[in-house]
């Protein structure tokens, strides 16, 4: 399995997740470095929502552990991080409302920065409107905005382009790979293998709670190691 | 019919007039009232979204209490309100009974496990759909009770008003620890029972239409509220 050498960024070591007794996350060892995008792929209930939700902290590992630049998974870690929903909720505010609702939560009262981060996600026309009556892409967007404004170090992306039209998809992946390259750790769950051959610098491959599979993009999708890998690429798997 | 007809008349003339008596009953109704309302809403609202965010030992026994509590009798509340506000009582050194401060009591007690229940069932389902996206953005308990209450603001009002027309209709816990007493303690539904035992019938309905009158602006009120926030950002 392909492994990074690096002594910061994200360390993932024996971890286990079990929940009423059903082992959903198994033995899982990983390292990623601080920069660039993972992407996160495996068929429907392989458990790649769960992993996010314990990278984020949301869900506590049975066993194993999680370290961010050699701290565990805390509060104070995970505000550096901003994870997005594949259905992301939104308060019953207006737009920009919405996004000084996160830096207000921490402490932060910044129009400009909150301005910046709707303009970014091509928002900022619509700062004055209803949070809940955009559409699918723009409230997706509005997501993002969210969570890029508090500049977070690492951004978790699980599915946020599921369901939305090409243009929606173009617009959200312009900002990833903006992110990306603005120095952040970007970690994206796909199904689509348009979309993780377009973004991905490595992937991580799940199938039934267990990773088959670490390696550099390229190499993923040309010779993947794993059986379960090559037959998802044909198709074989159902996504 | 020709009962109600003089009863319309009635309450027309009374309020064209500008009775003193009357707008001094309505006055004191709505004081009374709103005050209670207020301190309801104050307390039933943290109290609700505290249960709403919250899992603890005995939750689901404090909800059917709470719950169950919804159905208070006036009057039972007046009696005990009564038996602490007595000369006798713990808290008679206060000199409360036969106050509006002891109706404002007696009907904030009265109202608050509605105004609680019902918030709480509003917020926990509300808190149900942000309860994930709150922790992934690392909300503090505070931070999150605020965030619903705020979110959940003209719903609130809903049930604000439901705590309102509540105390505003009632007659047994303010009779009992008002005493209905004239130019002090007399309010609109006292002033109705009052002119009823005394078979002043039409005066009694105008009354009553007058105390209709009041609770239908409020709602509208309260409404146009609503609406006005509602088209600006909140959907």
């Amino acid at each position: 399995m392909h492994e990074q050498k690096v002594q910061t960024g994200l360390s993932v070591r024996g971890l286990g997740l079990s929940i009423d007794g059903e082992e959903l996350l198994s033995d899982i060892d990983f390292s990623l470095c601080n920069t660039g995008i993972t992407v996160l792929m495996g068929p429907n209930g392989a458990g790649k929502s769960l992993l996010m939700r314990v990278l984020h902290g949301l869900i506590s590992a049975t066993v194993g552990e999680v370290t961010w630049n050699g701290a565990a998974v805390s509060p104070e870690v995970t505000r550096r991080q901003s994870l997005v929903f594949q259905s992301p909720v939104l308060l019953r505010r207006s737009v920009s409302a919405n996004v000084d609702f996160v830096l207000r939560a921490r402490g932060v009262r910044a129009p400009k920065k909150r301005d910046a981060a709707l303009d970014q996600v091509g928002l900022l026309h619509l700062a004055k409107h209803s949070a809940r009556t955009l559409s699918g892409g723009e409230k997706q967007r509005l997501a993002l905005a969210r969570a890029l404004v508090t500049r977070p170090d690492a951004l978790l992306l699980d599915e946020p382009t599921a369901n939305l039209d090409p243009s929606a998809v173009q617009i959200i992946e312009r900002i990833v790979e903006k992110t990306a390259k603005g120095g952040a750790k970007v970690i994206f769950v796909t199904h689509d293998l348009g979309q993780a051959r377009r973004l991905a610098d490595d992937v991580l491959f799940l199938l039934l709670g267990i990773l088959l599979e670490h390696s550099p993009a390229i190499e993923f999708f040309a010779v993947p190691k794993s059986a379960a890998a090559k037959a998802y690429l044909q198709g074989d798997i159902p996504l | 019919m020709a009962e109600e007809a003089s009863a319309l008349a009635l309450a027309i003339d009374l309020v064209i007039s500008q009775d003193a008596d009357l707008f001094e009953i309505i006055v004191l109704s709505l004081k009374v009232s709103l005050s209670a309302a207020f301190f309801a809403c104050v307390i039933g609202f943290s109290l609700g979204a505290l249960i709403a965010t919250n899992r603890f030992l005995g939750r689901p026994i404090l909800i059917v209490v709470i719950n169950a509590l919804m159905g208070l009798p006036p009057v039972v509340v007046g009696l005990i309100v009564y038996l602490y506000l007595s000369r006798s009582g713990p808290l008679g050194f206060l000199g409360l009974l036969y106050t509006p401060t002891a109706m404002i009591i007696a009907q904030t007690l009265l109202i608050t496990p509605i105004i609680t229940a019902l918030s709480r069932q509003l917020l926990e389902d509300m808190y149900s759909e942000y309860a994930e996206q709150f922790r992934a953005f690392g909300l503090t308990r505070r931070q999150t009770v605020s965030a619903l209450l705020w979110d959940a603001r003209l719903s609130l009002i809903t049930v604000a008003l439901a705590g309102f027309g509540r105390a505003v209709a009632e007659v047994g816990a303010v009779m009992i620890v008002g005493g209905n007493i004239d130019h002090l303690t007399r309010v609109m539904t006292t002033a109705i029972a009052l002119e009823t035992s005394k078979g002043n019938l039409a005066l009694a309905m105008a009354l009553g239409l007058v105390l209709m009158s009041i609770s239908l602006a409020i709602n509208a009120l309260a409404q146009g509220l609503r609406l006005t926030q509602a088209r600006s950002s909140y959907a």
